[in-house]
Parts: structure tokens; C-alpha cells; sequence
């Protein structure tokens, strides 16, 4: 019974990875990963890490694909295609190395390296994967990752709200562009706003 | 369920997402195979964790997901940042740290 | 306080007060500078003076350092006690004081007035810290520091380009004098193996063979630094430029004590000399002709300094000739006679220089013995205890030296009869001088002096080249000072006068030989020492000798150059050698064309060649070359696509994943 859950949560997770790395649309693949998230959840659910998979799926899943998702929503992500200015070459060898670096693990795992391991893993212990117990050892033997972790969240939030928020006092409403200022062209285009919402017809900034 | 099996879907998402990586152009759609890789690691970890009987492994899973979550909220103020700018959405037009 | 404390306070009285000086220089006024100077000379005075009554026939070497830990050497801050650095430092001190008092006047008005007296101090330290020296170690300090504040007094007015030039004239020929005494150092520290003085000579019989080539070498290059700082031919042509430098300059440095740096290090290193006698007659021999070539050029160059300044170098040339000769208590004797009449003879000299305005041109001058008596007095003075007449100092010690030599004997004796001629043409230029300044139609200058008015160019210029200056910084002071009416000086020359007249009753053949016996230590286990001693009636007769030659210089200089006399007659007849001689003997333009002008030509073929082509291109440009091509190849992997970063990072991943799967 494990094994099928096992294959089905799987082949879900690997799908859900394909999907976001192949979707045109940026919304689409946010999606994707959403859908590979749960499966994963999934997987881990079979290795008796109960409060993990429910972190991932309420933390994870919940909170930050939700952030992906307004933050796609106010972006966009008009795409070109994997066609540009970096050429063909490089896809190309990304994929093939990607290939290559899977076939290298997988000789890895699979082979005479990992021989020492059980198959079956450990013997159950009571408590294994409980919220109760994670939060035992938070607070004892992880307290200082637990703590680190905090400050980390915090100075991230502080980050974030820092990075994207608008200037003000500029002499005029429009917020001024790195590029003019750099006096470079970086787009081929005459007409930088095609790159944005604007050129699509969304919301015009004040 | 041996553990092998986990660890080779680990590996094949791990792979599918530095693939992503290197292949898409908008960068929110690379931190997202970003976050695939990551989730690729978490679950390696708690596959391991399983095996040992530690509850290291998932702990560590835990801490991965605190700084993933950092790390997006950060890179997508960027994003927005960026797209505040009216600079492009498009790694490969952004490049001007170049030699 | 014993005897080495004396030593060390006469050193470091005018250092202190150079730093003193220096420190304050914005803080206090000129007029105290000025004091300061003169006070910390007067204080080395009072000190060498201590130390001549606490010296007691004795050598004392008194060590403040060691610096044989770091050097490996026996190199010591030492100072040497004997009685010939005591008698330098009395003569340098004392007249330095004298000069410094001359200076408070005479420089008044000049806006780098503090600046030259600390100058002065620090010169006056470097001269006493190479007499003092106890080791050839601290000789080369203080040899290359004197060199050093001779160049910046040379140039203290430093805006003249001409004086400007005149200074590194004189520090380059400095300089090769310097390389000759590290060398010669060098062979005789091969030798000996030691640095220090004392050690030396008491090693120097056994260590070399007598006239063994090291040490003649050894000794002729100690004799090229002797000779640099001695302005004796061929290295003597920084010394008449050298009169660029403001009179006081002239009169401490060219004539009193500078010069005679090379004559003490002869005398002091005697027993090299004494073991090495070929080059003793190299030095007897240079300074027998140097006393020639001055005396004659001087016979006939125009301007005021520069008479005396060849008439230094003409009695420099008496003193190196009668040390290397191994007449050493005569040739102190003339060394402190002589630094006595010729600082007296400068300080006159600027009196008239500044009472014509600026202006040093013999020809311009005349009739100043009216309005300037005092100033007359103090040049006739001097003049003839230059010129050797009794009973002022230049008789008894210019001739006393020509009688130790002819007592010598041997090839020497012609030495003495050219040294009598030296003497002859002596007078004959000195008056020469003195007819044309003080006797004869009075110039303008004169006649507006002689209105109580002292006369002042219209706009100041340099009396060389007739260049228009201004009175700033840089430049010589707006006012001009003459003796009769600056107290400072008058005591200054005064003093000088009276010690012209009555320095030489110290050695007065057969009835007081004061200063051979004072001498005596420093010199004693030479043998020329103790044997070369005339008879009191040879010496007689040789001092008669010589002032009759300076009665007769006198008054054939008073034919030709004083009243109906026939000067431009004979300069007519004479106008080839004249000629030659006005030119200096083309010393200047031989070493032009010998060493200057090749060495510029090396200099632009380096540059053109070697420099432009190897260095620039080759070593320079081929470096940055390969650099800039390299870091291109390195800018390419530089693309700012995110993508390839992490392609790479991937494929280095992959790699290293790749190599652990092999290796395992």
C-alpha cells in the first residue's frame, strides 16, 4: 500500500517540477509548484515526518506561494521565450549538465556508495515526527538554530519591506529608472515601457 | 519503502529544478525552481532522517523552509523593486555588472 | 665636568641650537635667531676652550654607542680628545663665533635670516663632528653633513639661478670627494680591520708593508676627498662659484673651516701618509701646483670674492702641501693664521660689496679708503698677513712651513722655491685687490658714501648676470650693511684684526714653539715628527726671505696697480697669458668637454635607447600587455547573464560530483 501511495505521490511531485520548469506563463508554473508541494507533503507523510509535511503545506504552500502568487500577479512575466540575447548555447549545455548531474547521483545513491544503508530505515520510535517532539528539541537541542532562525525571518521582513517600497520626495512622481540614470539603452527596443505592465495594458504607475 | 527511491526522486527534482534554473528567463520563475531545489534538499533530509531514526534530518528540513522563506520574500521585494523601476523582468537584459 | 663632557657639549651646543632654531622658526623673531646662533657657538667655544685646559697632553676616546651589534663592525659613536681635534675646534669655534656676531648685522634685512643661521649652526656642528670624529665612520657623517650645509648655504639666496647652480656644482664635486674617502676607507679598513683611528695607526705598520699598493691606494682616494673638500686642482671649481653664497657663507666656509677639512684629515691620518709616501707626494705635489694655478689666476679675475676665494685655495695649497710633506705643526700653524686674516679679509670685503650696493666687480670699485676707514684698516691688515710680512700671523707660519720643507731636502727643494713664487705672486694680487678697491678715483658709490649717504641700486639685481630680482625671500635683503656703522660687525673684524696680528707670536722660531708641543701627542712616533726640525737661524732666514719677496710683491702690485700705474699696459703685452689665466686655466671647460657632455650623451642614449625601448617597451609594455590580454580573456567570463553564472556553477558541480564518483 505504501509503495502505491509512494508512486503516486512521485510521479505528482516530479510532474508538478516539470510543470514549473516548462510553463510559458510565470502564474502557471506559481501553480505548478504549488502542486508539487502537496505531493511532496505528501512524501514526506510516508517518512513519518508528520509536522513537517503540515508546515509545508500551511507555511509553504500557504504563506509563501501565496506571496509568489500576488507578486506574479502585480509583475507579470511577459516572456520572450527561451529565446535571447544569452543564446541557444547556453540551454543546451544547462540541460545537459542537468542530465548529467542526475546520472551521477543516481550512480551515487543507487550504487556501491550508499550500501551501509538500511532499506527499510530505523525502528519506529514513539514520538517520531509529532509536533510534540519537534517542539522539544526546538527548544533544547536546536534552540540556537531555532533562535538564529527568528532573527534571520526578522531581518528578512526588514529586508524585503526596504527593497520594495516606494521612494518618496523625488522631484517627480515618476520613479526614476536605473537605466536613465546610467544613460545606458539596455533594451533593443525604442520603447522601454513594452517590458512592463504597461505595455500590456495593466495599471499606469502615478 | 527502501530509501532509495526517495533519494533518486530527490535527485531528479533537484536536477529538473537547476535545469529551470539555467533555462528561464523571468526571474521569479528561477526562484521558483530555486525553491524546487530547496525542496529537492528538505527532502532528502527527512528521507535520511527516517533512516537513522534522528529527528535531525527534520529539523533541518524545518530551518531549509525558514530560510527559503526568507530568501523569497527578499528576492521577490527585489522583483518588485526592479519592476518599480520600469527596468526589465528579464535576467539577461539585467547585466550590467559585467567585465 | 671631565674632559669627554667638554668634548660632547662642544658638539652638541650648536646642534641644539640648529634645532632650535629650526623649531621656533615662525614662533620668535628674527633678532632672537640670531642670538640663539650665536650664543650656542659661543657656549662650543667656552666648551673646546675647557677642553683645551683639561686635555693635558693626553688622547681620550670617549664612546656615546656601539653600533657593532648591527653593522658587524666596530663602528662607534666616538669622539676622539687630542689636542689637533682640540686646536680645530678652537679655530672653528672661535672663529665661527666671530662670524655668527658679523652675521647678526650683516644679514639684517634679509627675510631668511633665521634659516641662515640655522644653517650655520648645523655646519658648524658637522665641521666639529668631523674633527671630533674618532673613527672614519663618524669622519664620513660629518664629511658628507658638511658637504650638505655647504650646499644649502651656497644656495641660501635660493631664487638666483646662478647660485642655485653654484651649489650643486659644489655638492657633485663634493660627492666624488665623498666616494674617494668611503674607497680609501674601504682599503685601509681591508688592511687594518678596524675603523677606529687610534687602532689603526697602531695596526697600520703591521698590517701594511711600506708602500704596499693597497694602502697607496688606499691613501691617494683618501686624498681625492681631501682634495674635493679642499678645492685643490683638479676638483678645485666649485669653490670660486662659491662665492655666490652670502658673504658670511664665504668667509666661515671657503676660507676658515671647510676647506680646511682636508688638511686636518691629512694631518690626523698621518700615519697612513707617513707609511704610504708615494701618496704623501701626490698630495705634496697637487698642492704645490694648486698654490701656482691660484696665485696666477687670481692675479687677474675682477671680482672682489673671487681674488680671495683663489687666494684660499692658494693657501690651502701651502697647508696640503706641507702636511703631506710631513710639516704638520706648520701647516696647523698657517691653517689657524690663515683662518684667522682670510675670515677677516671676507668680512671686509662684504663691508665694500655692500657699501658699492651689491655690486663685487673690481673694476667698478675705487677711492673707498676715505669713507671707509675701519673697513681699509681691516683689509690692509689681512692683506699683509697674507702676503707673510712681519710681524703679522701669515709671517711666521706661511714661512715657517717652506723652512720645515727645505730642511726636508730633496726634491722638496723645488717645492720651496715655487712655494716662494706662490708667495710673491701672493702679494701682488692681494694688494692688486686692496690698490683697486681702496686707492685710486673714487667710484660713485664711494662719492655718495662719502656724503654720509650709503648707495642703493635702483631696483636690485644680480650682480652676475644683471638679472632683476626682488628683495623677497630668496633673494638678498634690501638693506646693506658696512662696518663703520654696524656694531656687530666691527667687533667681529675687530677681534679678527687683532688676532692677524698677534697669532703668530705663538711660534716664533727659537724663542716659543708652542704649538708643535702642544702637538705633540697627536703626533708622536712620527718620524718626520721629531726629526725634521730646522735651526732657528735657517728658520730666521728663511721667514726673512719670504717678507722680502712680500715687500717686493707689494711693490710691484704698487707699480702697476696703484697711482700712474701702467696696469692695462701690461695687460696688453700680456693678453695670451692673460687671457688664459682670466679663464682659469680652462679648468671648467676641460671637465665640460670630458666628463660633462659624455655624460649627457650617455644620459639621452639611455633614454632613447635603452629606456624607450627595452624598459618601456619590452619590460613595461610587454608586462601590461600580457596583463591586459589576460584579463580580457578573464573580463569574458565576466558577461553579467545570470544564467552563465550558474552554469557554471552547475557544470563545477557536476565536475566535482564526476571526480568523488571516480575516485570512490
Amino acid at each position: 500500500m505504501a509503495e502505491v501511495f509512494f508512486f503516486l505521490a512521485a510521479i505528482g511531485a516530479v510532474a508538478g517540477a516539470a510543470g514549473t520548469v516548462m510553463l510559458r506563463d510565470a502564474f502557471y508554473s506559481v501553480l505548478a509548484l504549488v502542486c508539487h508541494l502537496i505531493f511532496l507533503a505528501m512524501l514526506f507523510l510516508l517518512l513519518r515526518a508528520e509536522f513537517v509535511a503540515a508546515a509545508q503545506v500551511i507555511v509553504y504552500a500557504g504563506a509563501v506561494m501565496v506571496l509568489y502568487v500576488f507578486v506574479v500577479s502585480y509583475v507579470g512575466g511577459m516572456q520572450a521565450g527561451l529565446r535571447g540575447p544569452a543564446g541557444r548555447g547556453i540551454r543546451i549545455v544547462s540541460v545537459l549538465f542537468a542530465f548529467a548531474l542526475f546520472v551521477e547521483l543516481t550512480i551515487a545513491l543507487v550504487g556501491s556508495g550508499l550500501a551501509a544503508l538500511g532499506t527499510e530505515g530505523a525502528d519506529y520510535q514513539a514520538g517520531f515526527g509529532e509536533p510534540a517532539t519537534v517542539g522539544q528539541l526546538f527548544l533544547t537541542d536546536y534552540l540556537v538554530a531555532f533562535e538564529v532562525a527568528s532573527l534571520l525571518l526578522l531581518i528578512a521582513a526588514v529586508g524585503a519591506v526596504i527593497l520594495a517600497r516606494r521612494r518618496t520626495g523625488t522631484p517627480t512622481a515618476r520613479e526614476i529608472s536605473v537605466t536613465e540614470i546610467m544613460g545606458r539603452r539596455s533594451l533593443t527596443e525604442a520603447d522601454e515601457t513594452q517590458a512592463t505592465m504597461l505595455g500590456q495594458g495593466g495599471p499606469r504607475p502615478k | 519503502m527502501s530509501l532509495h527511491w526517495y533519494l533518486v526522486v530527490s535527485a531528479l527534482i533537484f536536477c529538473i529544478g537547476a535545469g529551470g534554473v539555467l533555462t528561464r528567463r523571468n526571474p521569479l520563475v528561477i526562484l521558483l525552481c530555486l525553491e524546487l531545489m530547496l525542496n529537492a534538499a528538505n527532502l532528502a533530509l527527512v528521507a535520511f532522517a527516517r533512516a537513522h531514526g534522528d529527528m535531525g534530518g527534520q529539523m533541518f528540513a524545518l530551518m531549509v523552509m525558514v530560510v527559503a522563506a526568507c530568501e523569497v520574500a527578499v528576492g521577490l521585494g527585489l522583483v518588485v523593486a526592479l519592476y518599480r523601476r520600469r527596468l526589465p523582468i528579464d535576467v539577461d537584459e539585467l547585466r550590467e555588472l559585467q567585465g | 665636568m671631565s674632559l669627554t663632557t667638554y668634548g660632547w657639549l662642544v658638539l652638541i651646543f650648536p646642534l641644539a641650537g640648529a634645532v632650535l632654531i629650526g623649531l621656533t622658526f615662525k614662533a620668535l623673531p628674527q633678532r632672537v635667531h640670531g642670538a640663539i646662533g650665536t650664543l650656542a657657538i659661543f657656549l662650543s667655544f667656552l666648551s673646546a676652550l675647557a677642553m683645551f685646559f683639561e686635555l693635558d697632553d693626553r688622547q681620550v676616546v670617549s664612546v656615546a654607542w656601539d653600533y657593532a651589534s648591527t653593522v658587524g663592525i666596530d663602528a662607534q659613536l666616538a669622539i676622539l680628545v687630542d689636542p689637533l681635534s682640540t686646536l680645530m675646534c678652537l679655530v672653528v669655534a672661535g672663529v665661527s663665533t666671530l662670524i655668527h656676531l658679523y652675521s647678526v648685522a650683516y644679514m639684517g634685512g634679509d627675510r631668511g635670516y633665521s634659516r641662515f643661521f640655522a644653517y650655520l649652526n648645523f655646519f658648524v656642528f658637522s665641521m666639529l663632528l668631523l674633527v671630533l670624529a674618532a673613527n672614519f665612520f663618524l669622519l664620513i657623517v660629518g664629511w658628507a653633513f658638511v658637504g650638505a650645509a655647504s650646499y644649502l648655504l651656497i644656495s641660501f639666496w635660493y631664487r638666483r639661478t646662478t647660485a642655485t647652480s653654484a651649489g650643486i656644482k659644489a655638492f657633485v664635486i663634493n660627492v666624488l670627494g665623498d666616494v674617494g674617502l668611503m674607497l680609501g676607507t674601504y682599503f685601509v679598513f681591508k688592511g687594518t680591520g678596524t675603523l677606529d683611528f687610534l687602532r689603526t695607526f697602531e695596526t697600520v705598520g703591521t698590517s701594511f708593508t711600506e708602500n704596499q699598493p693597497e694602502l697607496v691606494a688606499g691613501c691617494i682616494l683618501l686624498l681625492v676627498g681631501a682634495f674635493a673638500k679642499s678645492a685643490q686642482v683638479p676638483l678645485h671649481t666649485w669653490l670660486p662659484d662659491a662665492m655666490e653664497g652670502p658673504t658670511p657663507v664665504s668667509a666661515l666656509i671657503h676660507a676658515a673651516t671647510m676647506v680646511t677639512a682636508g688638511v686636518y684629515l691629512i694631518a690626523r691620518l698621518h700615519p697612513l701618509f707617513e707609511h704610504a709616501p708615494d701618496a704623501a707626494a701626490v698630495g705634496s705635489i697637487i698642492g704645490c701646483a694648486t698654490l701656482l694655478i691660484a696665485a696666477t689666476i687670481g692675479l687677474t679675475v675682477t671680482d672682489l670674492k673671487r681674488v680671495i676665494a683663489y687666494s684660499t685655495m692658494s693657501q690651502i695649497g701651502y697647508m696640503i702641501m706641507a702636511v703631506s710633506s710631513a710639516v704638520y705643526a706648520a701647516g696647523m700653524f698657517h691653517l689657524m693664521t690663515h683662518a684667522f686674516f682670510k675670515a677677516l679679509l671676507f668680512m671686509a670685503a662684504g663691508s665694500v660689496i655692500s657699501a658699492m650696493g651689491g655690486v663685487q666687480d673690481l673694476d667698478k670699485m675705487g677711492g673707498f679708503r676715505k669713507v671707509m676707514p675701519f673697513t681699509f684698516a681691516c683689509m690692509v691688515i689681512g692683506g699683509l698677513a697674507l702676503a707673510g710680512i712681519p710681524p703679522f700671523a701669515g709671517f711666521f707660519s706661511k714661512d715657517e712651513i717652506l723652512s720645515y720643507m727645505l730642511d726636508r731636502g730633496g726634491w722638496y727643494v723645488v717645492m720651496v722655491v715655487l712655494g716662494y713664487l706662490g708667495a710673491f705672486l701672493t702679494a701682488i694680487y692681494t694688494f692688486r685687490m686692496i690698490f683697486r678697491a681702496f686707492f685710486g678715483p673714487m667710484s660713485p658709490e664711494a662719492e655718495e658714501l662719502s656724503h654720509g649717504h650709503l648707495y642703493h641700486a635702483p631696483e636690485p639685481t644680480n650682480p652676475a648676470t644683471g638679472e632683476v630680482e626682488d628683495t623677497d625671500v630668496g633673494f638678498p635683503g634690501p638693506e646693506h650693511h658696512i662696518a663703520e656703522r654696524a656694531g656687530a660687525m666691527k667687533v667681529a673684524m675687530g677681534a679678527l684684526a687683532v688676532l692677524a696680528i698677534v697669532g703668530g707670536f705663538l711660534q716664533i722660531p727659537g724663542i716659543t714653539s708652542a704649538l708643535h708641543d702642544f702637538l705633540e701627542p697627536t703626533f708622536h712616533g712620527s718620524r718626520a715628527y721629531e726629526e725634521i726640525h730646522p735651526s732657528a737661524g735657517a728658520e730666521w732666514l728663511g721667514l726673512a726671505i719670504g717678507a722680502a719677496i712680500g715687500l717686493a710683491g707689494i711693490f710691484v702690485a704698487w707699480r702697476i696697480y696703484g697711482k700712474g700705474g701702467n696696469a692695462a699696459a701690461i695687460q696688453e703685452r700680456f693678453s695670451g697669458l692673460h687671457r688664459f689665466f682670466v679663464n682659469k686655466w680652462y679648468f671648467d671647460e676641460a671637465i665640460d668637454f670630458l666628463i660633462v657632455r659624455p655624460a649627457a650623451w650617455l644620459g639621452r642614449f639611455a633614454n632613447s635607447t635603452f629606456e624607450r625601448v627595452f624598459v618601456n617597451g619590452a619590460l613595461v609594455g610587454g608586462s601590461t600587455g600580457a596583463v591586459r590580454v589576460l584579463s580580457a580573456a578573464v573580463r569574458g567570463i565576466q558577461s553579467g547573464y545570470l544564467r552563465y553564472y550558474a552554469a557554471l556553477l552547475l557544470v563545477g558541480l557536476t565536475g566535482l560530483g564526476a571526480y568523488f564518483l571516480i575516485s570512490a
